[in-house]
């Protein structure tokens, strides 16, 4: 083996020529990377990039098929993640690794060294994360957790371990601007210390913002090693991509378009001990308009999205109207035969099921609303599988979505692309009415900006959109009217363009003024 | 050296296959071993058990009836497991559908009719489809467990059967024998073939496999049942309900269970007792996993089973060893088909040290 002096000398951790082979597929094809001590490295890349495959690899959890592992100049072998830790590497997933059934000081306990008490563990967590500004309950059970604050308890569990370099997947994805911007304390606290940072992002902004230097993969190949200050947003999605990612351009909506949603003090109480109420929530959303509702994970937003759907009817008719009819007390089917379109927040599980084919998972979501097109025999309701897999074939054409074979499972679909698919799905009827919670959670630069795009244009056409969202670039890219969500409380909707994210924050923060609460502030939106 | 277990890309069709062969393979060594360590030789004792039940057109008959039960309540189970229910109740559901199409025959023993027997199976599965409400209700009300619910009810049904023989229902001219009386002609299911005993259940029991078969591979129906059964979130967003789909599928299951429990009464023992059923709701169970769940599958894995049952008879009979045999040779199969389907989604792995993996790396 040839090291070259720079390896040995300088980095704390090396990676030479390392390649994982899936059959033939080469996931990662040769990649050299170095991480110095007490630097933020950004790993750049599209969904299927091989960032994942990386990091599963340095971290113990995949074996690599061939190359090195330098650590601080010596060649070790990372066989596990347990070794990983022990070696000083430290992880948060992008999919969290938690026990639904135990509260969040459990979970934490199950990484540690057994011999350490509950109680101790409880409270130095509660400390961290108070000091890293990432507050949580221990005793709370991370299956009332919403995806938010689960992904706290990872971040806290890792820094728990005092690990030498810490691997963050997609940190900031669910945190507010000033929670994110408490992290990137954290972080350069972190750096400050000595320790080095590993950070996967597709927010090319905060890479800019926080990061010392970037690898950006394609293909499982490294496509460029640069300073992320020295780069645009645009040049470095063009190092990720290998082209331009398309702007999407927002929509002007012509005053005074139909009510085509509408929502009227809905109050809907907790069906769980841990779930949020809504508390007298209004909305409006007009033809051609799109309603962003920006806030922090688990103020109520998946309840929101419950409610709207039908998955949960409500007790009220009347206080939801979609498209003109008192629609609350019905379901979801009924709702969609109305010209609704849904997509929930989960992919796997909920808006697909992963074991199943991409036009079963077309069914799923389209075999009432379709029946004319899907459904033959009567009350057989036999599937007309060949014409729902052609409509499988549109979708997966107007998307682009990239996947193996002609109609794989959902689940064997990178998460981008079969978001791709599970809003093609809604987009291929043009819904009247389209709520979506999260679009773009978890998903590539290139995917997501196809997705909002799709969005705006459906807008154009002539839809309401409600779109749920954590991630306030996506809203400011996509939104005509903005709203806020907090402890299930939701702020009036104010016109995107007056918007700005110190605002939102301090929405977010429930800082509401009380003039503005209640049902007066809708009249006042319908104003504008 | 440890063995691991690594998840394949995709299933295995291959193991899919390969699966319940294996598992079956395995089990007659297992068997054969058993033989062994009983004294009897392994080779003789396996062919008087799995073989010599095939030689003869009368035990081919046998077969038909022991498989019928079998297949008709595995298929039921089938859509039950698929969706999530775990239904295990169906000996109960069995006796009760019994009982229920035994009503006419015993209380109008004197009506002759050829309206009899179409009534005496709908009343069984109504029979066993409301005995299989009751865990539904229980479930769909108070979120009680199914499982424990459905089990439990058979000996309450087992022991009311058994009242109902040797009390109420008791034959007045049967020597106080523990049984009802015995049905009138009309009443007793037909022969398939003049040559042996069978009767229609084993009809009634392929033609509900392939009507389940298409159920499940070409309607919305059975895409629903697939679908709660893999992920309820997933299916309220389709806008199916999983309250409905526990009493679908438990009603279903049940009213199967039911009409093998009154085809099996009425034609081959054509009267009640106390014991009227080897086993055969808590064997299709065995059934239903060795056939995959498919009903085609359960039509073959049904065969198979109702084969240990001769064979058991068999052996009692030609080397002498207990009945007992039947009962291990079923666990053995379930014991198999269930680890063996590991291997449609994992490989198996021999992992020598980690020592020598380390050089490796490292090299």
């Amino acid at each position: 083996m040839t090291l070259n002096d720079e390896s040995r000398t300088g980095a704390l951790l090396s990676v030479r020529k390392l390649t994982k082979l899936f059959g033939s597929f080469a996931a990662c094809d040769g990649i050299d990377l170095d991480i110095r001590p007490g630097e933020i490295h950004a790993l750049l890349g599209e969904n299927g990039a091989g960032k994942s495959t990386l990091v599963k690899m340095l971290f113990g959890v995949l074996a690599p098929t061939s190359g090195d592992v330098l650590w601080q100049g010596n060649p070790v072998r990372i066989g596990s993640p347990a070794q990983a830790r022990k070696t000083g590497i430290g992880m948060v997933f992008q999919h969290f690794s938690l026990f639904e059934a135990l509260t969040v000081a459990e979970n934490i306990a199950l990484s540690l060294d057994p011999g350490i008490s509950l109680g101790k563990i409880a409270d130095e967590a509660e400390s961290l994360s108070r000091a890293y500004g990432l507050p949580l309950d221990p005793k709370a059970h991370v299956a009332d957790l919403s995806v938010g604050e689960r992904q706290r308890i990872e971040i806290v569990r890792t820094l728990l371990q005092n690990p030498k370099l810490v691997i963050l997947d997609e940190p900031t994805s669910v945190l507010t601007p000033q929670e994110a911007d408490r992290l990137f304390e954290t972080l350069l606290k972190l750096k400050q210390e000595g320790r080095s940072v590993l950070y996967i992002s597709h927010r090319l902004e905060e890479v800019r913002r926080i990061c010392d230097r970037a690898t950006v993969l394609r293909h499982g190949k490294v496509t460029g090693a640069c300073d992320p200050r020295q780069e645009t947003p645009a040049s470095l999605a063009r190092m990720m991509v290998g082209n331009e990612v398309a702007a999407v351009s927002a929509a002007t909506p012509e005053a005074g378009g139909s009510v085509l949603l509408q929502v009227r003090n809905l109050d809907v109480p907790a069906r769980t001990p841990f779930a949020v109420s809504l508390k007298d929530v209004s909305l409006t959303v007009r033809s051609g308009e799109i309603l962003a509702i920006a806030g922090v994970a688990g103020n109520g937003q998946s309840e929101l999205f419950d409610a709207l759907s039908g998955e949960f009817p409500v007790k009220e008719a009347e206080s939801i109207r979609i498209r003109d009819k008192a629609v609350g007390t019905k379901g979801i089917t009924a709702r969609r035969l109305i010209g609704a379109g849904f997509v929930p927040e989960e992919r796997h599980g909920h808006a697909a099921v992963p074991d199943m084919s991409l036009s079963d998972n077309l069914i799923l979501a389209r075999c009432r609303s379709d029946a004319r097109a899907f459904l033959a025999g009567g009350v057989l309701r036999i599937i007309r599988y060949s014409a729902v897999k052609a409509a499988a074939r549109r979708i997966s054409a107007a998307m682009d979505v990239r996947k193996s074979g002609d109609d794989p499972p959902a689940g064997s679909l990178s998460g981008g692309n079969l978001q791709k698919f599970i809003v093609g799905r809604e987009l291929d009827r043009q819904p009247g009415v389209l709520v979506v919670n999260q679009p773009t959670w978890g998903v590539d630069a290139g995917a997501a900006s196809h997705i909002r795009q799709a969005l705006v244009d459906l807008a154009k056409a002539g839809s309401a959109v409600l779109v749920i969202s954590q991630d306030l670039d996506e809203i400011f890219e996509v939104a005509t009217h903005i709203a806020v969500i907090n402890d299930g409380h939701l702020s009036a909707a104010y016109p995107a363009p007056g918007m700005t994210r110190e605002k939102i924050g301090l929405l977010m923060g429930g800082l509401n003024d009380r003039a503005g609460a209640g049902p007066e502030e809708t009249g006042a939106r319908h104003a504008h | 050296m440890r063995i691991e277990l690594q998840k394949r890309a995709g299933v295995s069709r291959l193991f899919s296959f390969v699966s319940p062969l294996l598992a079956l393979l395995l089990t007659v060594v297992c068997g054969g071993i058993m033989f062994a360590l009983l004294g009897k030789d392994p080779v003789s004792a396996l062919w008087s058990y799995f073989i010599e039940p095939l030689q003869e057109v009368w035990s081919l008959h046998e077969l038909a009836i022991k498989a019928g039960p079998l297949i008709l309540i595995a298929v039921g189970l089938s859509v039950c497991y698929r969706s999530n229910n775990w239904n295990i109740g169906a000996e109960g559901q069995f006796t009760m559908g019994a009982i229920a199409g035994s009503y006419l025959p015993i209380v109008f023993y004197e009506w002759h009719s050829p309206l009899i027997l179409p009534l005496m199976l709908v009343m069984g599965m109504i029979g066993g489809a409301l005995y299989a409400g009751i865990p539904a209700l229980l479930k769909t009300r108070f979120n009680t467990n199914e499982i424990l619910t459905s089990l439990m009810l058979v000996y309450i049904a087992q022991l009311f059967l058994d009242w109902l023989s040797r009390g109420l229902w008791r034959d007045p001219q049967g020597y106080n024998f523990p049984q009802s009386r015995t049905f009138v002609p009309e009443a007793i299911l037909p022969e398939i073939l003049s040559s042996g005993r069978a009767h229609w259940g084993f009809i009634f029991a392929i033609v509900a496999a392939v009507l389940v078969w298409f159920m499940m591979r070409f309607t919305l129906k059975g895409f629903q049942i697939a679908v709660l059964g893999q992920s309820e979130r997933a299916g309220r967003f389709a806008g199916f309900s999983g309250r409905r789909m526990v009493w679908f599928s438990m009603l279903f299951s049940g009213a199967l269970a039911g009409l093998a429990g009154i085809s099996e009464v009425s034609g081959s023992i054509n009267h009640l007792q106390p014991s009227i059923s080897p086993g055969y709701g808590f064997t299709a169970i065995i059934v239903a996993f060795l056939g995959r769940l498919n009903p085609l599958g359960i039509i073959a894995s049904g065969l198979v089973l109702a084969l240990t049952y001769l064979g058991g008879e068999a052996a009692q009979l030609s080397i002498g060893v207990s009945d007992k045999v039947t009962r291990v040779f079923q666990g053995l199969l379930l014991f198999f088909v269930l680890s063996c389907d590991t291997l449609i989604h994992y490989r198996i792995r021999l992992v020598l040290g980690r020592l020598k993996g380390a050089t490796d790396g490292a090299a």
